[in-house]
């Protein structure tokens, strides 16, 4: 509140230059004239498929992968130790390498986003698997199920939560990748806004589509949270202290 | 599936089981007649769960022959409920054909749980989610129940009351058990027979001779648990 207010008194006695950033009214100013004309949606939504097929991508792949190295042994061999070399570099540090492999198109921002996704919801899943109660696993053995059953009442379920930590994390990623691969020659998308704008010194749109980019990671993960909420209904002390 | 039959329901020789050099098991055998109750008791680290861990199926590393005739239901020292389903749900876990639903709110009444159907397995007590546990094995009508310290974690109450309810449903569903325990009045109060596990082997079989309902000051009650305490290398002093 008080940074709201200091803001918006700065830009008005000129201590806040207007070329460095626009004043808190301006900008919700732009903000309204963006979304009236529907700059701000169409953009917008195109931001919103690439994040969410890259996602798609990303946390699918890593959950097969991660349920294999997870329970399987060979699966362990294989997959975990290249995966566990490929967490230390920084996904980001890829962009040139990647512009070579899959061109300036929108393949590059949406490999980023599934980059980025991919390892949160590949560890959360192979712990969460690797965390199950192995007496659990006895009890459903001797109710009769098989293999298939097992997976389906007992390892899922029960890597559900660690899986859900997972997916809030690369949704994180996912914003953080696409703001990076955004402002790689693209013509529309919420970075794309941003760096048009930031050509012409238009500091009040450029503040928009922080803003912007701030609500999304918001609201992605309320979205999350309920969701979880719903499906672990069964874990006492999940909204209670 | 075996039919039905009049028998023994388990019958094992020579089961053997080791760790690493420690062997556990050295060569056991074992018969469980239909009907029959079968208190298996000694120290710790005697082996009496991993017996009765290779008779459940879970022990794949045993040597030796064994045969369970018929169908079988474990109940293990914790409860092992599945924390994300229901009641009822982990009541009917595995179990199909029509009826479900009415089976296992038949089954949770038997054990004194009726309507907690919809509960969470972490709203329950520790005596609560073991009568679950118990109606867990019920439902599939079992005819050999194994028991792996049932009521060893409940306080002494709560488990006064489990081998009343215990006596109830094997007069009601008469099925075959194996009872490991180390408590020695448990063993007297619910078993037809009590094996002593000793050094891997089967040390002292020996019947319990007493008329159902029965109490710790009956007529040789007292001689039996001195019998068995001795066995188990206790000087019954007390």
């Amino acid at each position: 509140m008080a940074l709201v207010v200091a803001w918006e008194g700065a830009s008005r006695i000129g201590l806040l230059p207007e070329e460095k950033l626009s004043s808190l009214s301006q900008v919700l100013r732009t903000a309204w004239r963006l979304a009236r004309d529907g700059t701000l949606a169409a953009h917008l939504l195109d931001s919103v498929a690439r994040a969410g097929t890259g996602l798609a991508i990303g946390a699918g792949l890593a959950l097969v992968l991660g349920s294999v190295a997870g329970l399987l042994r060979l699966g362990d061999d294989l997959i975990d130790p290249p995966v566990q070399m490929a967490r230390m570099l920084p996904h980001l540090a890829l962009v040139p390498l990647l512009i070579i492999w899959v061109g300036i198109g929108e393949s590059l921002k949406i490999t980023l986003v599934s980059l980025g996704s991919f390892f949160p919801v590949y560890f959360n899943t192979y712990a969460g698997i690797r965390n199950i109660d192995e007496r659990l696993v006895e009890a459903a053995r001797t109710c009769g199920l098989g293999r298939l059953a097992r997976m389906r009442h007992v390892v899922l379920p029960g890597a559900l939560p660690s899986i859900f930590v997972g997916l809030r994390l690369a949704i994180g990623a996912a914003w953080l990748s696409l703001v990076v691969g955004e402002t790689v020659a693209t013509q529309n998308g919420i970075g794309f806004l941003m760096m048009e704008a930031r050509e012409f010194n238009q500091t009040d749109v450029v503040v928009v589509g922080l803003l912007i980019y701030a609500l999304l990671g918001l609201v992605s993960d309320v979205v999350l949270r309920i969701l979880e909420r719903r499906t672990l209904a069964w874990r006492r002390g999940l909204t209670a202290t | 599936m075996a039919a039905r039959v009049d028998g023994d329901v388990v019958s094992a020789t020579g089961i053997r089981r080791t760790f690493g050099d420690a062997v556990v098991l050295d060569g056991v055998d074992l018969t469980i007649a239909r009907g029959e109750v079968v208190a298996l008791l000694g120290g710790s680290g005697s082996g009496k769960t991993t017996l009765l861990r290779i008779l459940a199926g879970l022990d794949p590393d045993a040597t030796g022959h064994w045969r369970v005739a018929g169908s079988l239901a474990v109940v293990f020292q914790e409860h092992r409920l599945l924390p994300w389903k229901r009641v009822a749900d982990n009541v009917a876990l595995g179990v199909t054909g029509p009826g479900v639903r009415q089976r296992a709110a038949a089954a949770l009444a038997e054990v004194g749980l009726a309507g907690r159907e919809r509960a969470w397995p972490a709203e329950l007590s520790g005596g609560q989610s073991q009568r679950v546990a118990v109606a867990r094995a019920l439902i599939r009508e079992p005819d050999l129940l194994l028991l792996d310290e049932p009521f060893g974690a409940l306080d002494a109450l709560t488990r006064l009351k489990m081998q009343a309810l215990f006596n109830r449903l094997r007069a009601e569903h008469g099925f075959a058990a194996l009872l490991v325990t180390h408590d020695v009045d448990e063993a007297l109060l619910l078993a037809d027979r009590t094996l002593v596990l000793d050094n891997g082997r089967i040390a002292q079989d020996a019947p319990v001779p007493l008329p159902h309902p029965r109490a710790p000051d009956d007529p040789g009650f007292g001689n039996l648990r001195r019998r068995l305490l001795e066995q188990l290398g206790v000087s019954a002093a007390a």
